[in-house]
């Protein structure tokens, strides 16, 4: 039944995509795409919810779509629902705040058909049980959000973003075909069932894990296959880099989960090493990239490749406990990584709306070019407070709770019986903790330089507050962090068929604990309540408050700020975002990023302003990929004559061609 | 009888190959299609050949596709076309006699070890006459390459398609839907390739291929 209705919500959004091909140009355009697009997704939201606290038994159903002898194969079990409950809670959150950010649409033609298509696509890769469905479902997802990006393709920047999002994609798609391809081995047996059934020898297991590490790696933003992400997520209008940041990383991460955890068999210790140590990486670097940025999406995007570095280490350690026979541990940190995927989304979703609501409102996505929006947009600025507190894992929000429970896995790792393991595990633990403080830092940035402070420029001196649907939108998201944050327990124990059937064990149930607690493993150990945070956070800053207006004159006074004796102070003499980050920008930049600053003074006397220029430079850009890049353009620029030939040399090719293949194959021992 | 069978078609194939082989060295037109006549010939007779000794009647059709139309349509229509663009005098090669023949012995060699080798269970009949279709074909693929005018590589296709008719009828069970839409199909190509030898004559007046090169700005 849950099957029926995820797959007629799959094709009623395909139906939609079409609709909107149809009726595009009339102005009930808009409402009705997004209005079908979040009935749809609710009700496999409530379908996929319902299956994951029921009892989740795999169903599994053929289609007779697809290629002729294989049909195509969708099941639903407790992971696949888990991750439709995480990607239709955010096309929902989506669709409503399209519903009303929508209508600022330039070119909503270019937008419409494709973002039923997107979220289509991504609801099917969840979906699928055999490699085929899976791929054509994960490069129909690649490709419709591909066109979502180039939907202002205007903008010479969205050209280059669309160009390099493509690459990355289909070279992704490439490694998880062979990964696939390697899965099914000789007999061609795509089905997942047949895969489980017989699963690959240590060796082309190893490959296949290097394969999925590159191929979902790519997609998700691991470090250093990231590079399309930062680019692509910006370019899209906001209620798809929502989508693409806050699910189709998570689809991603499915994807990963969906091989190194059910298709491949049991693990080798090692396994978790890559992972580990990507992880870690990403985690670190997502965030020093994104305290260098002052573009509010773009800054946020590289935040995502930050939180899918965590949510790769909860991965990775599962691996690791799961190749002990740790299942309990396993079971944690499984759950922790799963956990921080649907936090994630929740407030990357929430954050992104935001961004969109300041695009809307003034047109900017600099943060230098904003300032003082607390002033005009109170409800946004309230509503991003909370995912900026969300994201920088403060208690008592949603994504404390999950750094915390994958901090737990960490600290189990010294029964870990391998020695590399425990000489990571730690350091990753430290890489964790350092990306959290940065992230932190990061946010403070974010919501200092965009919301306090004065205008720094007209358009944000005369911004307006976004519209009733959006707000709406976000609200939902910032009280899920808030219910995620007090109630975790409720959504561990929804996670723990995940965990009973992929880690071996469930985390202790949650459900008696008193007072809303978590006690992830014993409560001898450590155990969390985020409800106990919350209201103590409110009674003292209830008392704090009113404890001032009453002992204190509780008279407004405005007053001039103290401007250091100059008379009229400019706005421009503000912290600015790269004034915040320069301190950071010294201790990590100057060795990571190569930063470079040049003060320029002009000789006394001189009314020339001084100037500061900072140059940062990608290390990342500049070894791996520009390297590639170069490579390409020398072999095809040489590969070209190949176009000038003779007739005969044609010909002469194909001969050689011929002999050659013959000759391996009379040579072949 | 079962050896008396085998050794024709082995005859008749091997001759086959052999005439590939007089086919390298002709430098004039008149007499590389007079040799190619001989090839469709002969490709006729093996073709009759193995019906008898298949006992598949459908197989004499397809040698009498091949007796009219390779062994006597088109050697005569490349006469009159000859006749009419006055080349028959032309002496062209890209390759010198010697090489051709060596490349020609080494590609033989490499078709006998790689047929021999992957066709291990295969029927002896079958086998032989595989790995000689075999030779054939890059003898004829040879041939497209050494040479320049257009007349000799239509020749060279024609003799590469013949290896491909041996190969067909030597394996049992090729319906013969395959084997007349293969010949109707080089019928084509040969009308076409044709039409095109007239085009290209009269816009460069010359069917050697160096004049194509030239019009595309490649040599000076």
């Amino acid at each position: 039944m849950t099957l029926i209705i995820a797959s007629s919500c799959a094709a009623v959004l395909l139906a939609v995509a079409a609709l909107a091909v149809g009726i595009g140009r009339s102005p009930a355009a808009t409402p009705t795409v997004y209005g079908l697009c979040l009935g749809a997704s609710a009700v496999s939201l409530a379908a996929a919810v319902t299956h994951l606290l029921g009892t989740p038994t795999p169903i599994e159903a053929t289609l007779p779509l697809g290629l002729p002898w294989l049909g195509a194969h969708v099941r639903i079990d407790a992971l696949s629902a888990f991750f439709l409950a995480v990607v239709d809670l955010g096309a929902g959150a989506a669709s409503l705040f399209a519903l009303g950010y929508g209508r600022h649409e330039l070119a909503p033609t270019r937008v419409l058909p494709f973002y039923p298509a997107f979220l289509a696509g991504m609801n099917l890769v969840v979906l699928a049980d055999d490699a085929f469905t899976f791929l054509v479902s994960w490069e129909f997802m690649s490709l419709s959000s591909w066109a979502l990006v180039m939907a202002h393709h205007r903008d010479p920047d969205n050209l280059r973003a669309g160009y390099v999002y493509l690459i990355m994609a289909s070279f992704g798609t490439l490694a998880l075909l062979l990964a696939f391809g390697l899965l099914a081995g000789p007999d061609g047996g795509y089905a997942f069932a047949a895969i489980r059934n017989a699963p690959p020898s240590s060796a082309l297991a190893a490959l296949v894990l290097i394969l999925a590490l590159i191929g979902a790696g790519s997609k998700a933003g691991l470090v250093p296959l990231h590079a399309w992400l930062p680019l692509a997520h910006p370019a899209a209008p906001s209620q798809v880099s929502a989508l693409m940041s806050g699910v189709m990383t998570k689809v991603a991460v499915y994807g990963f989960a969906r091989i190194m955890f059910d298709l491949v068999g049991s693990p080798a210790w090692w396994w978790s090493l890559p992972v580990l140590a990507l992880g870690g990486v990403t985690a670190v670097m997502g965030v020093l990239y994104a305290l260098m940025q002052h573009d509010l999406k773009r800054l946020l995007a590289y935040h995502t490749v930050e939180n899918i570095g965590i949510i790769f280490i909860g991965l990775g350690l599962a691996l690791a406990f799961k190749a002990y026979h740790m299942s309990l541990a396993a079971a944690l940190a499984l759950t922790a990584g799963l956990l921080h995927a649907l936090n994630h989304s929740v407030f990357k979703s929430l954050l992104f709306f935001g961004a969109g609501a300041l695009l809307t409102a003034t047109g900017e996505r600099d943060m230098e070019r904003l300032g003082g929006l607390i002033h005009r947009m109170p409800q946004t600025a309230f509503m991003f407070l909370v995912g900026c507190a969300a994201i920088s894992a403060l208690p008592p929000l949603n994504g404390f709770v999950s750094e915390w429970l994958t901090f737990q896995a960490i600290l189990l790792s010294p029964q870990l019986p391998s020695w590399g393991l425990t000489l990571l595990v730690p350091t990753v633990g430290a890489l964790l903790a350092l990306s959290a403080a940065l992230a932190a830092a990061c946010f403070v940035k974010a919501f200092g330089i965009t919301f306090l402070g004065r205008p720094r420029t007209p358009v944000a001196a005369k911004a307006h507050e976004t519209d009733r649907l959006s707000l709406a939108a976000m609200s939902f998201l910032a009280a899920l962090c808030l219910v995620l944050g007090i109630m975790p327990g409720v959504f561990i124990d929804a996670l723990a068929p995940v965990a009973q059937s992929f880690a071996g064990a469930r985390m202790p149930v949650q459900a008696g604990v008193d007072w809303l607690s978590i006690v992830p493993i014993a409560e001898s150990r450590s155990s969390y309540n985020g409800l106990l945070v919350f209201l103590f956070m409110v009674i003292s800053g209830t008392l704090a408050a009113s404890a001032i207006h009453r002992l204190a004159s509780d008279r407004l006074r405005r007053a001039p700020a103290w401007d250091c004796g100059y008379p009229d102070s400019s706005p421009a003499t503000q912290y600015s975002a790269s004034s915040f980050a320069q301190p950071i920008r010294r201790v990590f930049g100057t060795v990571l990023f190569r930063a470079r600053e040049h003060a320029q003074m002009p000789p006394p006397g001189d009314p020339r302003p001084a100037r500061l220029t900072v140059v940062l430079r990608d290390p990342i850009w500049e070894t791996l990929y520009a390297p590639i890049a170069g490579a390409v353009g020398w072999v095809t620029e040489h590969l070209n004559r190949l176009q000038f030939l003779t007739i005969r040399q044609f010909l002469s090719l194909v001969f050689a061609a011929l002999v050659i293949l013959l000759l391996v194959l009379a040579l072949w021992p | 009888m079962r050896g008396l069978t085998f050794d024709i078609a082995h005859l008749l194939a091997g001759s086959l190959v052999l005439v590939s082989f007089l086919q390298l060295y002709q430098d004039r037109l008149y007499a590389l299609l007079n040799i190619f006549a001989l090839h469709a010939l002969l490709l006729a007779l093996s073709v009759a050949w193995q019906a008898y000794a298949q006992n598949a009647p459908h197989l004499y059709l397809t040698a009498a596709i091949a007796l009219i139309f390779k062994a006597i349509v088109i050697p005569v229509a490349l006469h009159r076309i000859i006749v009419r663009l006055g080349i028959h005098r032309e002496i062209e090669k890209a390759v010198g006699v010697g090489t051709a023949m060596l490349l020609g012995i080494g590609l033989v060699a490499l078709a006998m070890v790689v047929m021999l080798r992957v066709t291990a269970e295969a029927d002896p009949l079958a086998r032989e006459d595989l790995a000689f279709a075999l030779s054939v074909v890059l003898l004829g693929l040879l041939m497209m390459v050494t040479r320049r005018n257009a007349v000799s590589q239509v020749v060279g296709f024609m003799s590469l398609e013949n290896g491909l008719v041996l190969a067909a009828t030597g394996a049992k069970g090729m319906p013969l839907v395959v084997e007349i839409s293969v010949a109707f199909s080089i019928l084509i190509a040969f009308i076409v390739v044709g039409i095109f030898l007239f085009r290209i004559r009269e816009r460069f007046d010359t069917v050697d291929l160096h004049a194509l090169d030239r019009r595309r700005g490649e040599r000076p």
